[in-house]
C-alpha cells in the first residue's frame, strides 16, 4: 500500500512539471501572429528555391558579386565612420570640459529623427545636379559639380544619420563606467593619452559593437539613401530588378542573399553581447566622474561638435526651408500635401493598432506563460529586425500575385508588411511593462471572481496601457517613415509621405518634396525631444 | 435551508441578511454548506513543481468561522498551500472541500473565480488604476449598483477607511492598504478568507496595531479565515488552531496552547518558542536526567532513552560555589536576562530570570528545572544534524 503511494507519488511528481497550460485566448493567437511572421521569408526560400539551377547560376555571376560586394563596402565603411566619430562626440560631450556641454550632447542625438531618404534628398538637393550649391554657382560659370551620386553620396548621408546610435550606446557607457580603472592605471604611470587607449577603449568595446552593429544593420537594409543616390547596394538592385525585369528570380536571389547578411551581422550582435557581460563593470559608481580639461585642445573639439551638427543637423533644416520658399515663391500650393499627410497618418493608425494587438497575446505568452513554445512564438516575431523592409515588400509581393490576388496591392497587404517589419518594437514595449505587472493582481482579481478574459480586460489592459501607449507612439512613428514596403505595396494613387518626398526627388521637383519631408522631421522631433530630456536628466 | 453565505457583517446586520435571502449570485457556483460544521477539507493532496515534492500528503480540516494559522520557516509549503486552496495551484493528486464540495479532485477543477475563496497577498495587490472604492466593489459586479455601494461603503467603515474611498492606492500608508485589500476580498462574502503574510510588509509598531485591527475584524465579519506566517507569536495570537508544516508536510495541529506545550515532534518543539533538549531515559513514571528526575506520564515504555524539551521559563539557577555548572552568557534583553549555562557534561541550557538579576561569566550555579509537565521525545540518532533553533 505504501509502496503504492509512493510510486503514485513519484508519477505525480512528473506530471505537475508541467507548466500552467495557457489559455486558447491568448495561445491562439499568438501562434498565429508568430506563423505569419514567417511567411514572407518562407516564400522567399520556396520562390528562390524553385528556380532550382538558375538560381546557382545567377548567384555565382559577376553582377551578384558586385552587388554584395557594393553592399559589404557600404556597409563596413559606414560602421567604421560612424564608430570614430560616435566615440569621439561620446567621450567629447560625457568626459571633458567642452564649452556647452549640455547643448551638444541634445543637438548630436537630433539627426536620428532625419530618415534616410530625407537624408539623400538633402544631399541631393544640396549639391546635386540643379541642386542649390549648382544654382548659387551657375552665376560664376561653374557648369559641372563633382559628381554626389555613387558611393561617396550614400556613404556620407547614411553616416551622418545614424552615427547617434553609436553615440548612444557609447554615451551609455561612458556615464556608468567605474573611474577606478583609469585612476589605477595613471597611477601607474600611464599618460592621459594611453589610458585612453589601453583603459578606457577597451572597456568601451562592447557598447562600441552594440551601436556599431545597429548602424550596420541600419545601412543593410537602408533603401531611401542608396536609391536616392543610386548606389547599387542590394536594397536599390532588388528594387530596379522588381521594377524592370519580368522575370523576377534575380530580385528573390538578392533579397535572399541580403537576409543571409543580415542574420550573420545579427550572429555577431549575439555573440558580442555575450562578451559584454565579461567587460561591464559590476559595480556601478557612485562617485562623479573625473572631467578632463581640453585646454588648446578646445578649439578642435568644439570645431567638430560644430561641424557635424552643421552636416547633419542645420543643412538638412537650411536646405528644407530653402526648397520651402523657393517653392511657395514660385506659386506652388501647399495643399498638395494634405493627401499624402492625411494617408501617412491614416495607414500608421491602422497599422499601429494592428500591431500592438498582435504584440499582447505574444508577450503575456512570454512573459505568464513561459515554456519551449512560448519562447519560439516570442523569437519568431522578433524576425521583423532581420527582415529588411523592401525584402518583406518583395516576398509579399511575389505571395500576393500568386496566392492572394484579392488582396494584393491592398491596404491591408501593406498593413501585413508593417506587421512584419515592427511588431519586435511593440512586442519588446509590452513585454517590458508586463513585467512590471504583479501576477498577484491577476490572481487577485481571479479570487474576486474574475474570469481569464475578464481580467485581461479588467486589469492586465489596463494596467499596461502607459507602456502599451508609448510603445505605439514609437510605432506610429515609425510606420509613418517607412518606404520600401510603402513604396511596393502601397495601393495604386496611395502616396503617403513617405513615397511622395522619394518620388518628387528622384524627379529633381526639390520644392515639392520639402514639405512633406519638414513634416515629418517635425514629426518625428516629438519623441526625440523627450528621449533626449531623459536622457539629460539620467546623467 | 442554511446558505455557504450565510454569515452577517456586524455593523448593519439586519439589512445584509436580506442580502442572504435574495438570490444571492455573484456570478460563482453558490456553495452550499451540506456539513455546517466544516469549511475547507484537504485530503492527502501532493504538489511539486517537477522539482521534490513541495507539499506532501497534506490533510487537514478548517471549521466554519475557524480562524486558522498555517505557520512554519520559509520554504516550508505554507504559501503553496494556499494557493492550492485559492486554485492558484493544481494539486498533483488529493482533493481539497471547500464547504463540503470538492474544488479539486481528480474528476473535477473548480477555476480560482468559481471558488468564492478571498485572498489577502502580502503585498495586498491592490489594484493601483482603481480607487480604493473601486477596488473593493471590484468583487461585486453581479450585485445591483445600489447595493453594491452599500456593501462597500459598509466593508471600508467596518476596516475603518470610510474617508479614503476616494483615495488611489499609491496615496495610502501599507497599514491602510492592507486594511483595503481586507475590505476587497471580504466583500463578496467568501467561503474562506486566505491572508499571506499579512503583517510582514509592515514596520513593528504598525503590525502590533494591525494585528489587533485584524483580529477585530475577522471576528466582526464572523468569517473562515486560513492565516500563513512564519511568525508563531502572529498564529498564537490570532489563531482558533495552529496547522505547523515542516518541508511539505504537517507536523501538528493544534490550538497554540497544545502547540506549545505538548508538541508532537522536536521540529514543532524547537519552531515553537525557545527550547533546550537535554538527554534523558525513561525510568517507570519518571524521566531522569542531568539536571534531575521528573514525572514522566507519557507513551514511551521505561529505558527508552529520550530528549526532553525544557523552556528557558522552566529553568531556574541559584548562585553557588559548589554548583557543578556554570554562567556561559548572558542576553539582556529589557525585560528579562536570558542565561545560557554550561553543565558539568559540556551541554548548554538557557534560563529566563528577571531583568534585575545579575551574575558574572563564569560563575558556578546550581540548576534546578521545574517543567509544569515532561514533554519526551525518543532519541533518534537521525536527529542530531537536525539543527534546531536555540535562543541566541
Amino acid at each position: 500500500m505504501e509502496a503504492v503511494r509512493l510510486a503514485l507519488a513519484i508519477t505525480r511528481r512528473d506530471r505537475g512539471a508541467r507548466p500552467p497550460r495557457p489559455p486558447t485566448l491568448i495561445l491562439a493567437p499568438a501562434v498565429l501572429v508568430a506563423a505569419a511572421m514567417l511567411l514572407p521569408i518562407a516564400y522567399l526560400v520556396v520562390r528562390t528555391a524553385g528556380a532550382g539551377e538558375d538560381a546557382i547560376h545567377l548567384l555565382l555571376r559577376g553582377r551578384t558579386l558586385q552587388v554584395l560586394a557594393n553592399t559589404a563596402l557600404l556597409a563596413l565603411t559606414v560602421t567604421a565612420a560612424t564608430s570614430v566619430l560616435g566615440v569621439a562626440l561620446a567621450w567629447l560631450t560625457v568626459r571633458t570640459d567642452l564649452p556647452l556641454r549640455r547643448l551638444w550632447s541634445v543637438l548630436l542625438v537630433l539627426p536620428l529623427v532625419v530618415p534616410s531618404y530625407v537624408g539623400g534628398f538633402v544631399l541631393v538637393a544640396a549639391f546635386g545636379p540643379r541642386g542649390m550649391l549648382q544654382q548659387v554657382l551657375a552665376p560664376l560659370g561653374v557648369e559641372r559639380l563633382p559628381d554626389i551620386y555613387g558611393f561617396p553620396g550614400a556613404m556620407v548621408a547614411l553616416t551622418l544619420f545614424s552615427y547617434p546610435y553609436v553615440l548612444l550606446s557609447v554615451r551609455g557607457a561612458l556615464a556608468g563606467m567605474d573611474p577606478s580603472p583609469e585612476e589605477a592605471a595613471r597611477s601607474l604611470g600611464c599618460d592621459l593619452r594611453s589610458t585612453l587607449l589601453r583603459v578606457v577603449l577597451p572597456q568601451l568595446r562592447p557598447a562600441i559593437a552594440a551601436g556599431a552593429l545597429l548602424v550596420a544593420l541600419y545601412t543593410l537594409s537602408d533603401f531611401g539613401a542608396v536609391s536616392l543616390l543610386q548606389f547599387e547596394s542590394f536594397t536599390y538592385q532588388i528594387y530596379i530588378q522588381y521594377q524592370g525585369s519580368f522575370d523576377r528570380t534575380l530580385a528573390a536571389l538578392f533579397a535572399l542573399v541580403l537576409v543571409c547578411l543580415t542574420v550573420a551581422v545579427l550572429y555577431a550582435e549575439g555573440r558580442a553581447r555575450g562578451r559584454a557581460k565579461y567587460y561591464r563593470s559590476t559595480v556601478g559608481s557612485i562617485r562623479p566622474l573625473p572631467i578632463v580639461p581640453l585646454g588648446r585642445w578646445r578649439w578642435p573639439a568644439l570645431a567638430s561638435c560644430g561641424l557635424t551638427v552643421m552636416a547633419a543637423l542645420a543643412l538638412p533644416i537650411f536646405v528644407l526651408a530653402f526648397w520651402l520658399v523657393q517653392g511657395m515663391t514660385a506659386g506652388q500650393p501647399l495643399q498638395l500635401v494634405w493627401g499624402p499627410a492625411l494617408n501617412s497618418a491614416y495607414a500608421s493608425s491602422v497599422a499601429t493598432v494592428v500591431i500592438v494587438a498582435a504584440a499582447i497575446p505574444v508577450a503575456i505568452l512570454a512573459v505568464r506563460y513561459q515554456s519551449p513554445l512560448s519562447a519560439l512564438v516570442e523569437r519568431t516575431t522578433y524576425i521583423g529586425f532581420a527582415l529588411p523592409g523592401i525584402v518583406v515588400a518583395l516576398a509579399l509581393v511575389f505571395f500576393g500575385v500568386r496566392y492572394a490576388t484579392p488582396l494584393y496591392q491592398t491596404l491591408a497587404m501593406l498593413i501585413f508588411a508593417y506587421v512584419v517589419r515592427f511588431l519586435p518594437q511593440a512586442v519588446g514595449a509590452a513585454r517590458a511593462s508586463l513585467l512590471q505587472v504583479s501576477p498577484r493582481m491577476e490572481e487577485a482579481a481571479r479570487s474576486l471572481g474574475s474570469s481569464v478574459p475578464g481580467t485581461m480586460a479588467r486589469i492586465t489592459i489596463p494596467l499596461l496601457r502607459r507602456g502599451l501607449l508609448a510603445g505605439a507612439g514609437l510605432v506610429f512613428l515609425t510606420v509613418m517613415k517607412e518606404l520600401p514596403a510603402t513604396l511596393i505595396l502601397s495601393p495604386i494613387g496611395f502616396e503617403t509621405l513617405a513615397t511622395s518626398i522619394w518620388s518628387t526627388t528622384g524627379e529633381g521637383l526639390f520644392a515639392r518634396a520639402a514639405v512633406p519631408a519638414l513634416l515629418l522631421i517635425l514629426v518625428s522631433f516629438i519623441p526625440m525631444a523627450f528621449m533626449a530630456m531623459d536622457d539629460q536628466s539620467g546623467q | 435551508m442554511s446558505i455557504m453565505f450565510g454569515r452577517n457583517l456586524a455593523p448593519d446586520r439586519e439589512r445584509l441578511r436580506t442580502r442572504d435571502n435574495m438570490a444571492y449570485n455573484t456570478g460563482r457556483t453558490v456553495l452550499r454548506n451540506l456539513d455546517n460544521s466544516v469549511a475547507l477539507t484537504l485530503r492527502q493532496v501532493y504538489k511539486s513543481f517537477g522539482g521534490p515534492l513541495v507539499i506532501e500528503d497534506l490533510s487537514f480540516q478548517v471549521g466554519h468561522k475557524e480562524v486558522f494559522a498555517i505557520l512554519g520557516p520559509s520554504g516550508c509549503g505554507k504559501t503553496t498551500t494556499l494557493r492550492l486552496i485559492a486554485g492558484f495551484e493544481r494539486p498533483d493528486s488529493g482533493e481539497i472541500l471547500l464547504g463540503g464540495q470538492a474544488v479539486a479532485s481528480p474528476s473535477r477543477w473548480l477555476p480560482p473565480e468559481k471558488r468564492g475563496v478571498g485572498i489577502v497577498f502580502q503585498d495586498y495587490a491592490l489594484f493601483p488604476h482603481l480607487s480604493v472604492e473601486q477596488n473593493v466593489a471590484f468583487g461585486l459586479r453581479s450585485f445591483p449598483a445600489t447595493q453594491r455601494d452599500k456593501i462597500v461603503r459598509i466593508m471600508l467603515d467596518m476596516v475603518g477607511m470610510g474617508q479614503y474611498a476616494q483615495r488611489y492606492p499609491h496615496e495610502l500608508s501599507g497599514g491602510q492598504q492592507q486594511r483595503v485589500a481586507l475590505a476587497r476580498s471580504l466583500a463578496p462574502c467568501p467561503v474562506v478568507l486566505l491572508l499571506d503574510e499579512p503583517f510582514s510588509n509592515l514596520d513593528a509598531d504598525m503590525r502590533t496595531q494591525m494585528r489587533q485591527e485584524v483580529q477585530r475584524i475577522l471576528k466582526e465579519a464572523e468569517t473562515t479565515a486560513i492565516l500563513v506566517t512564519h511568525d508563531q507569536e502572529e498564529a498564537f495570537i490570532l489563531a482558533d488552531r495552529v496547522a505547523l508544516l515542516n518541508a511539505g508536510q504537517l507536523e501538528q495541529v493544534g490550538t497554540p496552547e497544545e502547540i506549545y506545550h505538548h508538541p508532537a515532534t522536536r521540529f514543532v518543539a524547537g519552531f515553537v518558542g525557545e527550547a533546550d533538549f537535554l538527554d534523558g531515559r525513561t525510568t517507570g513514571g519518571t524521566v531522569e536526567t542531568e539536571v534531575g528526575r521528573f514525572p514522566y506520564q507519557g507513551p514511551l515504555a521505561p529505558d527508552t532513552s529520550v530528549s526532553i524539551m525544557l523552556r528557558p521559563d522552566d529553568v531556574d539557577l541559584a548562585p553557588d560555589p559548589q554548583g557543578e555548572a556554570v554562567i556561559a552568557q548572558r542576553h539582556f534583553r529589557g525585560s528579562e536576562n536570558l542565561y545560557a549555562i554550561r553543565l558539568s557534561s559540556g551541554k548548554v541550557l538557557h534560563s529566563s530570570q528577571p531583568s534585575t538579576v545579575i551574575l558574572p561569566l563564569g560563575q558556578p550555579v546550581r540548576v534546578q528545572a521545574a517543567p509544569a509537565h515532561v514533554v519526551a521525545f525518543p532519541q533518534d540518532p537521525n536527529l542530531t544534524q537536525d539543527a534546531l533553533p536555540t535562543p541566541s
